[in-house]
């Protein structure tokens, strides 16, 4: 790093203040970790959205005189309104998928331990980073407004005096049209339905908001790994981490650009009287929707979907990242065929740009383009197939340490595989035309990139949890919270498929009316006990994460024996992170139990050892031995 | 393959900038990438609302085809001062480069006044982002009015990035000599990555949107 062609804009001095050290910071350590917080704040609301479907769809009907209280339109004398319920499906995918999967991951932990893991000082543009995570505060504010904007008829009427589009005050707690937000029902304001006024529009300004920072987020973490590799850091000898970081970041520079001009598509049709999404001759809520014609609530689906499939592999790509260095670090072997999981993490993220119509099947597209996505579709197994069978082959006669970040990499593949096989089931129209908008849809995307990528990201922060605060996580509890977690989450989505085979429908506030489904209403109620459960079990981990952040046992640099660079330097880092050493690499990632070696690990940064030619092209032969 | 040797003594092995361009230049690529697919979903779009509706093509070759090509003219030199601003830079000389870039945001004001004259014709003519002028709805029955939402969408997203480029050379213009070469190279990517959209947007809205002659 001490060349003269390397730009000085990243060298700065460890700041003094208070607002500039915690709050208004450059320093990436501090930005993830307000990333992370700003996860674990969206995340409650979304739990609590989450609960609040459950116990509707298991007494409807029922007085909740909390909610009478809080949203006396929504939920008068406390029973919620169908309305109301559709609100908080919306809310709970909106805060969830771009909040929480798309934060944490990426802006928490990639911005954390990326530059140290490639022995880089910061990222590339550390203002510009301080400034993606203030935008995506502001996007999470704005999307926040939405529920007061709707649910309070005092501040609803403040929004609506903005105009037309911004009336609200409808009792809801956001937009009711999913987080799809498809028109042309998104596209019409009130008329559509409560919730669809200022709801939608704030809705929309959030997301285009979201779109901005992720893009200033995922151009600086590719600069970053391209540029500011420290010496002999090929990028064959990237912790798998990093190349997860990396792909998800290529993945989210291609495809929020997508998002940002379909939403402003939308916001056009919705307060310039455009017609890009809205068709002519549309009846909605029993009159004809005037002035509107000419456009395309399909072209808004391309547009969507085009960002969106890329979006589920931006959530789930860092979890298998830090499952595969996890699961490598404790099982004390070398991934098992390093090359192939940095090209299967490649191959999933260019094949995600390639599938978006698989969302699409029903929308009466030609059966021949079906087909070619549905091939396509099908063909994300292989990666996903191999990346899966290298974890088994990691663990294969492995003496592994059961620690709870360990248990959580081992949880992520049981759910990756779990709910990525039904992926091949959605995958074929044939199976698509039954089953989709059930509750099978449901439980795919649920158990895949919803709990998957969350139990990514709780292994993430037991492992890393140490080297970011200085102290260990309480493994008591962890343990307690992975068992919970873990049999909780298959007691809730595993019934869920047996309700989409019933062909329970998506997004219903009550099936009380339906005959057929009368049956399954056992099953309802299993899930909800289930879903109490599990997510009061989250309470031992909020617990234990604020609780071991000044009461944990003190950590080492390296509790865990691992190998790459984060586990070189203090803990927790310094503001440059390796206090002004330049560390130098000599050797892969995954070194671990080296024949003759004295311990059975080897940093990255150790340069005579027995294997002294280094890398994994050659060191872990079992790793390759497979395809020859 | 490479060896493990060759691709820890490349470009490729750390400690190095593998393109040979620093923090900003790459930075800069990848917003143009990241930029262009903006565009080309808005382009995308309208080619997929055209040809699925009814579509005016109104341009006259006089005075919208000779006026709109002679706005191409102004953008296609501005880049060609940008290029010599670039130029000169490369040699040092600074106080030259200024003037260059100076010239280039004045092309690009010139294209902006250009464009809002034209803007404002076509809403004199009573072409909205939602109507169509009655002259030509009469013209071609049954056509959308997303003629309008398309133009002024598409045409106001380029006027906008051009905008921002204006200002973005001017504060590079002012700040030359503080800056090193290759931040004055960076505004000139920016630069023709803009003037490369309206190579887009020309032919697609106006080009194709020509009054068929009888």
């Amino acid at each position: 790093m001490a060349e003269a062609t390397h730009e000085e804009v990243h060298r700065h001095p460890a700041p003094t203040g208070f607002i500039r050290k915690y709050i208004f910071s450059i320093d990436h350590k501090v930005i993830g970790i307000q990333y992370i917080l700003l996860a674990l704040t969206a995340v409650l609301v979304g739990l609590v959205m989450s609960i609040l479907m459950r116990l509707n769809l298991s007494w409807p009907g029922t007085h909740w005189p909390i909610m009478a209280t809080l949203f006396p339109t929504g939920a008068p004398g406390g029973i919620m309104s169908p309305e109301f319920y559709l609100s908080l499906v919306t809310m709970h995918g909106t805060i969830m998928v771009f909040f929480v999967l798309t934060t944490a991951p990426q802006g928490g932990f990639g911005n954390y331990f990326l530059p140290i893991q490639i022995g880089a000082e910061d990222m590339a543009f550390p203002v510009l980073n301080m400034m993606s995570f203030w935008v995506t505060l502001v996007g999470f504010v704005v999307l926040l407004l939405a529920i007061f904007a709707e649910g309070n008829l005092t501040i609803g009427s403040w929004f609506s005096k903005l105009g037309e589009s911004f009336a609200a005050g409808s009792g809801t707690v956001g937009p009711i049209g999913g987080w799809t937000g498809y028109p042309p029902l998104s596209a019409l304001g009130k008329v559509a339905g409560p919730g669809q006024g200022a709801g939608v529009n704030l809705w929309i300004i959030s997301i285009a908001i979201f779109c901005v920072g992720s893009l200033l987020g995922a151009l600086n973490f590719i600069t970053t790994l391209i540029n500011m590799r420290t010496k002999g850091m090929t990028m064959m000898r990237m912790p798998l981490t990093c190349w997860a970081w990396f792909t998800t970041a290529i993945l989210a520079l291609l495809s929020f650009p997508v998002l940002l001009a379909g939403g402003i598509l939308l916001l056009l049709d919705r307060i310039a009287g455009t017609s890009f999404f809205i068709p002519g001759g549309l009846y909605v809520s029993g009159s004809l929707v005037p002035l509107h014609t000419g456009g395309s609530p399909l072209l808004w689906q391309h547009l969507f979907w085009f960002f969106g499939h890329p979006e589920v592999y931006i959530a789930i790509l860092p979890g298998m990242g830090a499952t595969s260095h996890i699961l490598s670090t404790f099982a004390r072997k070398p991934i098992f065929g390093y090359r192939a999981m940095v090209f299967a993490i490649f191959a999933i993220g260019m094949l995600g740009f390639f599938v978006w119509g698989h969302h699409m099947f029903i929308s009466g597209m030609s059966p021949y383009s079906a087909i070619a996505f549905s091939v396509l579709t099908l063909s994300i197994g292989v990666p996903s197939a191999i990346k899966t069978f290298n974890w088994l082959g990691t663990l294969w006669g492995a003496k592994i340490r059961f620690t709870t970040p360990m248990l959580f990499a081992i949880g992520f593949v049981s759910l990756f595989v779990a709910g990525g096989i039904t992926g091949l089931v959605l995958g074929q129209t044939s199976l698509d035309f039954f089953f989709h908008d059930t509750y099978f849809v449901t439980a795919h995307f649920h158990l895949v990139m919803g709990v998957a990528s969350i139990f990514g990201m709780f292994a993430a922060t037991y492992f890393w949890f140490p080297k970011m605060f200085g102290r260990m996580m309480n493994e008591s509890l962890g343990k307690v919270h992975f068992w919970v977690t873990f049999i909780g989450v298959y007691a809730i989505f595993v019934p869920f498929h047996a309700m989409g085979m019933v062909g329970m429908p998506r997004r219903y506030a009550n099936f009380g009316e339906y005959e057929f489904l009368k049956s399954a209403h056992g099953l309802v109620l299993f899930v909800t006990v289930a879903a109490l459960i599990t997510a009061a079990v989250q309470i031992v981990f909020y617990f234990n994460f604020f609780w071991s952040m000044f009461k944990g046992k003190k950590a080492s640099d390296n509790p865990w024996d691992a190998t790459t660079l984060e586990w070189t330097t203090a803990t927790p880092p310094p503001h440059d992170n390796f206090a002004g050493v330049v560390p130098e690499v000599y050797r892969g990632p995954y070194e671990f139990s080296v024949p003759g070696a004295a311990k059975d690990f080897i940093m990255q940064t150790e340069p005579e050892g027995p294997d002294i030619s280094g890398g994994l092209g050659e060191a872990s032969g079992n790793g390759n031995g497979h395809k020859h | 393959m490479a060896t493990e040797a060759q691709a820890i003594s490349s470009d490729w092995g750390g400690g190095a900038l593998p393109y040979r361009v620093g923090h900003r230049k790459l930075g800069m690529w990848l917003f143009i990438m990241s930029d262009s697919l903006t565009f080309s979903a808005l382009l995308i779009g309208y080619a997929y609302l055209r040809a699925s509706n009814v579509w005016p093509t109104p341009f006259k070759f006089y005075p919208s085809i000779v006026f709109s090509s002679v706005m191409t003219l102004v953008l296609l030199s501005s880049s060609l001062t940008m290029v010599m601003a670039v130029s000169a830079s490369s040699r040092g000389q600074r106080s030259t480069a200024r003037k260059w870039i100076i010239a280039t945001a004045v092309l690009g004001v010139t294209f902006i006044v250009l464009h809002s004259i034209e803007w404002r014709h076509l809403i004199s003519e009573g072409l909205t982002p939602f109507q169509l002028p009655a002259e030509w709805a009469a013209k071609w029955p049954g056509a959308t009015p997303l003629f309008g939402a398309t133009f002024f969408g598409i045409t106001g997203m380029h006027m906008f990035h051009v905008a921002t480029g204006c200002i973005y050379l001017l504060i590079v213009a002012g700040r030359v000599n503080k800056l090193k070469h290759e931040d004055v190279e960076i505004s000139g990517l920016y630069w023709h990555f803009v003037d490369l959209v309206w190579m887009f947007v020309f032919p697609m809205i106006y080009l194709l949107s020509i009054y068929p002659k009888k």
